[in-house]
């Protein structure tokens, strides 16, 4: 997926993706020359397909874990399938979780449980947060442009 | 008038990235499976001759020779594989450079849908249903690539990878696992077979995919009391495929209840222990493909 601004005869440059929530996406590219900006805007059936590759456009902004277009796309999947590592004995964990946190984690369906944790987590340990809170998650969620976690 | 506009290829990336994750994607396929010296499809092009059941059978006789072995049932939609070897129903562990296979009592490991789906539920994807036939197959091919990417198979002398029927998922796997080292054809006598699995082998000789033999299932009903063997299906396609096609036979198995009710309990290495004709026949398909893919082993310190 590229783009040309034909007036200038420049590759334009991604600049940010956005997902409303609502299924669609919208990728902003920009010409580095005459800094026009476009959007492009995928009805939910292109979004799925993208999504379905396992690809982000405009590259990860985090890194891929293990069956992730798995545990994401399977609506049927087993309560209990996966057991997420736990923390090393001995070793003391950097980040703690929030009472409201760990509840709004529990609603979060256990196949996919794990590798949700693992983000934020990370999402976390990345911006120096000791504890994630609802309100960790909720700017995870925006700064990462995570959709249904 | 027209303009003149550079194409694709004259214009780098700008940043979507789609294409070097696609890379990526192949690039982790790839680490994995170097561990692995054998990648084996299991296919038929035709559905109800007992893919999984062979699969599941040699598996179990190739580990009880000490091969490191896997199985990757690629049948998303109906998968059987985990039921058949016993696999225990336990999380499957979480690691971070990837998940654990499920292990058989015989140790072969294993990864299938079945081990992944709530009991009795079908596989069904997120959103948006009513257009999934735009989408479906991609996601599929991308489970399959998850599956040979992101499990833990460690070091294997022959990973099995059970088709499902049709030819899709074969040209599938070979697009993720191009150093695919042969397929076993699964055949039954009738006509029906035949043609399905003739369609199978042309596109294995279209893509230049090796096969390593021809297995004849269910040619014949093996009586469970007095062991005497009667006919079941009327044709002979084994014989006319290989007349067509030029591929060796690794022999043939008859319809066993005792090997059917073997699989159904999770049962199949004490029913090889028991031996028995069926056993024997089976034992001898396996030194057959093990002779066709080579005799050294992981354990023997041969580098995969």
């Amino acid at each position: 997926m590229k783009f040309l601004c034909v007036e200038c005869d420049e590759q334009m440059r991604f600049e940010e993706r956005q997902l409303p929530g609502d299924g669609t996406l919208a990728a902003v590219f920009r010409c580095p020359s005459c800094a026009r900006m476009m959007a492009l805007l995928t009805n939910p059936m292109e979004t799925q397909l993208v999504s379905s590759l396992g690809v982000k456009v405009g590259g990860r902004t985090v890194p891929e874990t293990p069956f992730e277009g798995i545990r994401s796309g399977v609506a049927s999947g087993r309560e209990g399938a996966f057991d997420a590592e736990e923390t090393p004995r001995g070793v003391p964990p950097k980040v703690t979780w929030s009472v409201e946190a760990v509840e709004r984690l529990g609603h979060v369906p256990s196949f996919v449980r794990g590798m949700v944790k693992k983000i934020y987590t990370e999402y976390a340990r990345d911006h120096g947060i000791s504890e994630i809170t609802p309100g960790v998650m909720d700017r995870a969620r925006t700064d990462l442009g995570l959709e249904g976690m | 008038m027209a303009l003149n506009i550079r194409t694709y290829h004259d214009v780098e990336d700008g940043g979507s990235d789609l294409g070097d994750q696609v890379a990526r994607q192949q690039a982790r396929v790839d680490a994995r499976l170097s561990t692995v010296r054998h990648v084996v499809g299991v296919m038929s092009g035709k559905g109800g001759v007992g893919k999984s059941l062979v699969t599941a059978a040699l598996s179990t006789v190739l580990a009880r020779r000490r091969q490191a072995v896997g199985v990757l049932d690629a049948d998303l939609n109906g998968p059987s594989i985990g039921r058949m070897l016993g696999c225990p129903r336990d999380a499957l562990a979480e690691r971070a450079d990837g998940i654990e296979p499920a292990r058989t009592p015989s140790g072969v490991r294993v990864m299938s849908m079945d081990l992944l789906l709530d009991p009795d539920r079908a596989l069904h994807w997120n959103e948006p249903p009513e257009a999934s036939f735009v989408w479906r197959g991609t996601q599929e091919r991308s489970a399959l690539r998850e599956f040979l990417a992101d499990v833990r198979w460690g070091p294997l002398d022959v990973l099995l990878v059970d088709l499902p029927p049709g030819v899709g998922r074969l040209a599938e796997l070979h697009e993720l696992a191009p150093e695919l080292a042969g397929v076993i054809a699964v055949t039954i006598p009738s006509a029906a077979s035949r043609d399905a699995v003739a369609r199978a082998l042309d596109l294995s000789d279209r893509r230049g995919i090796r096969v390593l033999g021809l297995l004849e299932n269910l040619r014949g009903y093996r009586c469970g009391v007095c062991g005497a063997d009667g006919p079941l299906f009327r044709g002979d396609a084994s014989a006319e495929l290989r007349g067509r096609f030029p591929v060796p036979s690794l022999g043939a198995l008859p319809f066993d209840p005792a090997l059917d009710r073997a699989a159904a309990a999770g049962g199949l290495d004490a029913w090889l222990s028991a031996g028995g004709a069926t056993a024997t026949e089976l034992e001898a398909i396996a030194s057959r493909i093990e002779a066709a893919l080579g005799a050294d082993r992981v354990e023997d310190g041969a580098t995969p």
